[in-house]
């Protein structure tokens, strides 16, 4: 059990704690919050791998900007000091039922499969590598789905744009008999 | 470094697909419905790069699918909170128990 072992176990329960927080708290803002912290132990488990790219990516998307969406978003919907319904009892049982039996399921399948190491080569994700593949028109490049994926942001910003704009509600004229 | 087996990076992974699973079974508000979904993108981008560095070290595919898996949940986010502004505005509620209008 060395320094790295250690790290990786204490991010792994920061995660799976903050997680654990942010589905059952019933403040819906300290629920944004604890997500908040469990994309930052995920940013930092991306440090660990070191894929030092998509650790930065996580933080500026994620943490910089989908947290923030739903913070502002919670303020403008609702009072974020009341509690949230408890679910039913019923619902919460079935729920954890069916949580920890497709997690058994899955670590079980996990574990006998075992996934055996290939040859230890080190992996190291340089950011130019990134870019040059990103832009790339010879075969196994990503130009094509990099320009659907400008495409579509363009398109959902667009329809965010239209979807919350504030409908003009046509006045009517009141008739004065 | 290698003192981590894949499998245990993929247990972690596992464990907060089902915690994002349990919230969406639970919770009946969207915006926390959409939290939910946030921590299932992200088990599943863990699962990609643990892939990527530990079985196919030489690629770079696991990278790329990590990155449009962020870029696509953005957009989604967006939408969704759009939606659900919207929403509010029409029935003064999130609850999804509350937006029946089309269900029949």
């Amino acid at each position: 059990m060395n320094a790295s072992a250690i790290a990786f176990y204490a991010i792994s329960a920061f995660i799976l704690g903050a997680g654990i927080l942010a589905v059952t708290t019933r403040k819906i803002f300290r629920s944004a919050i604890w997500l908040l912290f469990s994309l930052i132990g995920i940013a930092a488990l991306y440090f660990w791998m070191q894929v030092e790219f998509i650790a930065a990516l996580q933080i500026i998307v994620y943490v910089g900007g989908i947290v923030v969406l739903i913070i502002f978003s919670i303020f403008l919907t609702q009072s974020s000091g009341e509690k949230m319904k408890a679910p039913t009892a019923k619902r919460n049982i079935f729920a954890i039922l069916a949580a920890l039996f497709g997690f058994a399921f899955s670590a079980n399948l996990i574990r006998e499969y075992g996934f055996p190491a290939t040859a230890a080569q080190p992996f190291e994700v340089k950011v130019s590598d990134i870019g040059e593949r990103m832009l790339s028109l010879s075969d196994y490049g990503y130009v094509l789905p990099f320009e659907l994926v400008s495409v579509l942001l363009l398109a959902a910003m667009i329809g965010c744009i239209v979807i919350a704009m504030k409908q003009t509600v046509p006045v009517k004229k009141e008739e004065t008999i | 470094m290698n003192s981590i087996p894949l499998t245990h990076i993929l247990f972690v992974s596992t464990a907060l697909f089902f915690i994002g699973m349990y919230g969406l079974f639970t919770r009946r508000n969207m915006i926390t419905m959409l939290m939910s979904v946030e921590l299932l993108l992200n088990s599943v981008n863990i699962n990609f790069v643990a892939f990527n560095k530990y079985l196919y070290p030489g690629n770079l595919e696991g990278i790329f699918f990590t990155m449009f898996i962020i870029t696509i949940a953005a957009a989604e986010a967006a939408v969704a909170i759009a939606i659900i502004i919207n929403l509010y505005r029409s029935h003064q509620s999130i609850d999804v128990e509350d937006a029946t209008d089309m269900k029949y």
